[in-house]
């Protein structure tokens, strides 16, 4: 274990909070609200095209900073390894990690590593918990959502979980299928400094899209009006999708998150999306209704044939389909 | 996207649904057999741009929906098994059984695997020749002939670790058991095209004449649905009955000879239980006895208690009455109350293809459920 530490984690991850090798780390005193989150990644492959858990392990941490409007400073990360894993493995995990790390401009200040038996674990485990400054005047999430807000993606959607997804089950579909698995923290601080005025960001994970506009609905007690013609989806994961019966709304995404905001910021908003590479296909997709009488949040999709469906929550995971 | 855009095309669906419109004089009933055409028309409300004149109601065209339960429970039982490798299609997984489905086996430590062809079954049998590897075949005549070409394989590799289930079912003997009954309101069909892409459409002709009902072999898009409709319309509104095909970038009248023969070398016809609907003389398919030592409930007997005849359903289930197309699911007393794809009772509920998880999932208004809470 020490050999781990000392050869593999300390090289890579080094800073002089990390490098102290004490039972925790001293930070020095933040000044303003702190936000403080936690994750763990578990994925297999553990390297697929566009990323892998290393980076994810960053970026997903990372990203549930940046959405409460935070800066991120600094992280922990545990892991969890099955005996057996290579050590070139982990050595590239964790090579992985630090440049994510250093993109980031974060630092990972503590950590720690157990090894559980052969079959006990699918590899690598990694979880992550980060801490990140926000500024005084930012104050976002669902209780700001209000009707009339405008609904905006920052990209195209599903192209993680359908790289990931091929990569695994060997499914050889031809395309350019990469992971969006991003670093978030750049595009949100410069909408913080450009002074755009935003009620509440969420990125697109687990569940997608359609899940996370439900959960939004309900926290916030509102309606969602979207419109299908206008959501980004790549050729590639549209044509994957078709394939296996899956519907790209409900496929997880890395590097993408849903923006809602009042009307009469959405032109700078896009404007400042459009210029950084991890939004530059950011498009308006729809906006916030009041509830009905019934007092039911929902979330209506408008087809392209001028009817209206529903956008529900799935249950479990989509599974594909036989025909 | 190629081949599909064509077929979402607005302005073609708006037009085509006009002359719908201007085509029709009086009240028709149709029903489409396909649970993808059903889920094709609730998603995109399809049926909401036609007349009110025209009923579309919803088929039997769920494989995983009529799967008898005997066989959910018996695959469960195999899946438990320490030296057994279930694999099944991904649709089969959230099925209720009597006590339990697949995904909770799995859960348990069985080892089912989601495969996408049959012949993913193939590198599994080789690579673990210590386990029983165990394909349960579910579908139309559709994914028949991948079946059929997995055992071929198999037999050619000489592997003896692969046994199949076989769950198919077939469609014609099912429309004619649907026509069949006093209590059906069809006066015209939407055959499934990918199950003719296989068959072609000449076993339809015998039904169109002795039923004397439309039958239009009919594709999945928007535009494929409503000019299905369309030709079967103008085929009620003139007095005619007999079997057009619209799918035709993809059916011919004798379907795909290569694929039938291989379904012919493989299997035989014979009579099988629908979940939901009975027992249907020659309405599924069987292993021919030079492939019977593929046979799961063969190699198993001793595994697996007797099959029996019954299909026991929770009582509160209506869905063979929605299978018939005799009841819509919202008019169901259970539908969303103490039936959810959460909790469902019927496997319409939760197959994607399934036409009361189409109306839960693109028409039922319901307290949004998040995740997390579950």
């Amino acid at each position: 274990m020490q050999r781990l530490i000392h050869e593999i984690f300390q090289p890579a991850f080094s800073n002089v909070f990390l490098n102290s090798m004490q039972d925790s780390a001293i930070l020095p005193a933040l000044n303003g609200r702190v936000a403080f989150t936690t994750d763990a990644y578990v994925v297999q492959p553990l390297f697929f095209p566009g990323g892998d858990i290393g980076s994810l392990a960053i970026f997903g941490t990372v990203n549930d900073l940046a959405m409460q409007g935070a800066k991120p400073l600094y992280l922990s990360a545990s892991f969890i390894l099955e005996e057996g894993l290579p050590m070139e493995t982990l050595k590239r995990i964790v090579t992985s990690m630090a440049s994510a790390a250093t993109s980031c401009g974060i630092q990972i200040v503590c950590g720690d590593t157990k090894v559980v038996d052969h079959g006990k674990g699918d590899q690598i485990f990694i979880a992550t918990t980060g801490i990140g400054l926000v500024p005084n005047h930012v104050d976002w999430g669902p209780h700001r959502i209000q009707p009339g807000d405008c609904l905006l993606v920052s990209g195209d959607l599903g192209a993680h979980g359908i790289a990931v997804l091929s990569m695994r089950e060997g499914l050889n579909f031809s395309g350019n299928l990469r992971s969006d698995a991003a670093p978030l923290h750049q595009v949100v601080s410069a909408l913080i400094e450009e002074g755009v005025t935003c009620h509440c960001l969420r990125d697109l994970t687990r569940g997608g899209l359609a899940t996370v506009l439900n959960e939004l609905a309900m926290t916030s007690q509102t309606g969602m009006q979207v419109e299908e013609t206008r959501i980004p989806i790549s050729e590639s994961v549209r044509g994957a999708c078709e394939m296996l019966g899956l519907d790209p709304l409900y496929v997880a995404n890395e590097g993408r998150f849903v923006l809602i905001l009042p009307q009469n910021q959405v032109q700078t908003a896009l404007n400042i999306l459009k210029q950084h590479q991890v939004s530059h296909q950011a498009a308006v997709i729809g906006q916030v209704l009041p509830l009905s009488e019934s007092r039911t949040p929902f979330i209506h999709l408008s087809t392209p044939f001028q009817t209206v469906r529903i956008l529900d929550v799935l249950s479990g995971e989509q599974l594909p389909r036989i025909c | 996207m190629k081949y599909v855009d064509e077929f979402r095309n607005p302005q073609a669906v708006m037009h085509l649904a006009e002359r719908i419109r201007e085509k029709t004089r009086q009240p028709w009933t149709i029903m489409e057999i396909c649970g993808g055409q059903t889920h094709a028309i609730v998603r995109y409300g399809l049926d909401r741009l036609l007349p009110s004149d025209i009923t579309l109601i919803h088929g039997p065209g769920c494989p995983v929906c009529v799967t008898p339960i005997e066989l959910i429970d018996t695959a469960c039982r195999l899946a438990r098994l320490s030296h057994v490798t279930l694999c099944s299609f991904g649709d089969m997984l959230r099925v209720p059984g009597t006590n339990e489905d697949l995904l909770t086996v799995k859960a348990h430590g069985g080892d089912v695997r989601i495969i996408y062809s049959p012949l993913d079954a193939i590198p599994l049998a080789q690579a673990y020749p210590e386990r029983e590897i165990v394909l349960f075949a579910v579908g139309f005549e559709t994914t028949a002939p991948a079946q059929a070409m997995a055992l071929l394989q198999a037999r050619r590799l000489g592997l003896t670790n692969l046994s199949m289930i076989v769950a198919h079912v077939l469609v014609p003997p099912a429309m004619a058991a649907i026509l069949s009954s006093p209590y059906h309101q069809i006066q015209g069909f939407l055959a499934a095209g990918h199950v003719c892409t296989i068959m072609g459409y000449e076993e339809y002709e015998p039904l169109c004449r002795t039923y004397r009902v439309p039958i239009v072999v009919t594709g999945f898009e928007p535009l494929d649905i409503l000019e299905g409709v369309y030709l079967a319309v103008s085929q009620l509104e003139d007095g005619r009955w007999t079997v057009e095909n619209q799918y035709t970038r993809s059916v011919k009248r004798h379907g795909n000879p290569e694929a039938r023969n291989i379904i012919n070398e493989v299997f035989e016809p014979t009579d099988r239980t629908w979940r939901g609907l009975g027992i249907i003389e020659a309405s599924g398919l069987r292993l021919r006895e030079a492939f019977r030592s593929y046979d799961t409930l063969e190699k198993f007997r001793d595994d697996i208690a007797p099959l029996s005849t019954i299909s026991p359903l929770p009582v509160e289930c209506q869905s063979g009455q929605v299978l018939q197309g005799l009841l819509k699911p919202i008019d169901c007393p259970a539908f969303a109350s103490r039936c959810t794809p959460d909790r469902p009772l019927g496997a319409p509920m939760v197959s994607s293809e399934g036409a009361c998880a189409a109306y839960f999932r693109y028409r039922h208004q319901h307290q949004p459920i998040s995740p997390k809470s579950r």
